[in-house]
């Protein structure tokens, strides 16, 4: 089986690239993936432009600051469809607010959307539930899971940096 | 009587590797970053460890059979055909052996003893002269040259071939250089061997890590596939060094001579590295695809940085080193690296630990992170920069 040599497209090695760390410059990715700085160039404005490339974004381990005044929770939201819409529209609603960092339709038989919310405290998440949330005609309920700690995060581990502790060995 | 002088003629006089000093100065320095030891950085993938792990749960504590699990060599059957088109029956052509070392150990002392010679084309892997010379056999060196990439050529074997000659072993792709060899720059040399009496010690152990081309065994051709002795291993491709696994495939004689040694020293690999190696062969092409697509991106990002300091180097299109020449330095291979590591703390290995003609070369080992690549070549032009004055 061919073993991911020549498997990739073109965009996909500029793609996983960015995604493990998106400070790479141009430059960088360039010899890294041996094609042209404009290639590359090209490439990411082509993804840019079709909104394969969504954003840039920065993992924060908000835990590591020291500062505890930030919570994250996920919400079941339960959800009528509306005829024509779909969940469309209710969807649209909900994730308008800044307070909302993802929201996903599930295929669940027990609610219909999950809300990750971010906020600086449990009450402060809390009230948005109750005063945003909840209220929103056709939500017919929700859930409030608060995350108490995370261990890893867009496919990074989240613990204390490992030092290289392998010993010397001659071959 | 001394001690020293009841030691073993053979064992006493083999002078230990000139590279250990360089060891023992990192092991007193902090901060070093390490192009040095030639393994992966890469921590054995999580669904191999854990079918490490659940083997020893279940309380699978056990000897296997002398030449391995009879499901490992199955796998191990299938995988050679599927990758590299070689046939080797599970049964009695398979021996799962202690790291790929064991495997070239066994196989010289299966095959050869005073007398004989074995051609090793350098540079190359520091236990295939050691190993040679313990069986009391020659090493017959043939001096690899940069101009043709590290490759061996058919001249070259040619004028190295003697009546004495009992064993060829083919490095590729190499530690140190980084060089492979196709199916065209093989076909002369298989034309040179078909009709001798030599047999071919064939390292395979970095196939895995080949970059742009696939890697060819030379195994796979016809006529030198009953002389080939194939060695190969978990260590390099899953990132499995320190479970110690590896096997030796070739003709039922040969592998049944080596099972002899193996089970009079060894007995039989570690069970939980071999129950390890079952899920790393039926699961594990993910990983080492992702793992390789790593290794080329840092080979690139090395080679680029190394050319654009003025140091000359050929693509190495296999394992993880980068060969640079460091001849334009003026310093020699051992003078550079001390200095490097001195004043940089940047190790890397002198070419002329992995045979003379490594001389003027040094051996730089890419299976470290992207970060310490970066920071090394900030380091190495900074390093360069104090030569100039």
């Amino acid at each position: 089986m061919d073993q991911g040599k020549g498997m990739f497209l073109k965009m996909n090695e500029v793609l996983e690239i960015l995604k493990k760390n998106s400070r790479f410059t141009d430059e960088e990715i360039a010899v890294m993936t041996g094609k042209s700085v404009t290639e590359v160039r090209q490439i990411i404005k082509d993804c840019e432009e079709q909104g394969i490339i969504a954003g840039y974004t920065t993992l924060v381990n908000w835990e590591n600051t020291k500062n505890d005044d930030y919570i994250t929770a996920l919400i079941q939201v339960k959800v009528t469809p509306q005829r024509g819409e779909g969940f469309e529209k209710i969807a649209e609603r909900i994730y308008k607010f800044d307070q909302v960092s993802a929201c996903y339709l599930m295929s669940s038989g027990g609610f219909d959307l999950t809300v990750i919310v971010e906020g600086k405290s449990m009450k402060e998440v809390g009230l948005f539930v109750s005063e945003k949330l909840a209220v929103q005609e056709y939500v017919m309920g929700t859930a409030t899971h608060f995350v108490l700690k995370k261990y890893k995060e867009h496919g990074t581990i989240f613990k204390e940096k490992e030092f290289d502790d392998r010993e010397v060995i001659f071959l | 009587m001394k001690v020293e002088a009841m030691i073993n003629e053979k064992v006493r006089n083999m002078p230990p590797s000139g590279i250990r000093r360089f060891f023992d100065l990192v092991h007193e320095m902090d901060d070093v970053i390490s192009l040095g030891v030639g393994e992966p950085d890469f921590v054995t993938p999580w669904h191999v460890r854990e079918a490490g792990i659940y083997s020893l749960e279940k309380g699978h504590t056990h000897y296997s059979s002398n030449a391995g699990f009879m499901e490992l060599r199955h796998e191990i059957s299938q995988y050679l055909n599927r990758r590299f088109a070689l046939k080797y029956h599970p049964e009695n052509e398979i021996l799962v052996t202690v790291g790929g070392s064991e495997g070239i150990d066994l196989a010289l002392r299966s095959l050869v003893g005073p007398g004989d010679e074995v051609i090793i084309p350098e540079p190359s892997f520091v236990a295939y002269q050691g190993c040679t010379a313990f069986t009391g056999a020659t090493p017959k060196i043939i001096e690899l040259k940069a101009e043709n990439e590290f490759k061996l050529t058919a001249d070259e074997l040619a004028e190295a071939i003697t009546p004495k000659t009992k064993v060829l072993i083919m490095p590729f792709p190499n530690n140190p250089t980084g060089a492979i060899m196709t199916r065209d720059e093989l076909a002369p040399l298989v034309e040179i061997l078909k009709d001798k009496d030599i047999f071919i010690l064939s390292d395979e152990i970095y196939a895995e890590l080949t970059y742009g081309e696939d890697h060819v065994s030379i195994a796979s051709f016809e006529a030198i596939f009953e002389k080939t002795v194939v060695i190969h291993g978990f260590s390099k491709a899953y990132a499995m060094t320190g479970w110690r696994l590896g096997y030796a495939c070739g003709h039922p004689a040969i592998i049944a001579a080596m099972t002899k040694i193996h089970q009079y020293a060894i007995m039989c690999s570690p069970t939980t590295a071999q129950y390890a190696a079952i899920e790393a062969l039926k699961n594990g092409e993910r990983a080492v695809a992702v793992m390789v697509r790593e290794y080329n991106q840092r080979r690139r990002v090395l080679l680029d940085g190394f050319r654009k300091l003025g140091l000359e180097c050929f693509e190495p299109l296999g394992a993880f080193y980068v060969f640079p020449s460091i001849k334009a330095t003026g310093l020699s291979s051992d003078e550079f690296c001390e200095r490097l590591l001195m004043s940089e703390k940047v190790l890397t290995v002198p070419g002329n630990a992995f045979g003379q003609c490594g001389e003027g070369f040094i051996r730089a080992c890419y299976a470290s992170s992207m970060e310490n690549i970066k920071e090394s070549l900030y380091r190495i032009a900074r390093f360069l920069e104090t030569l100039e004055d």
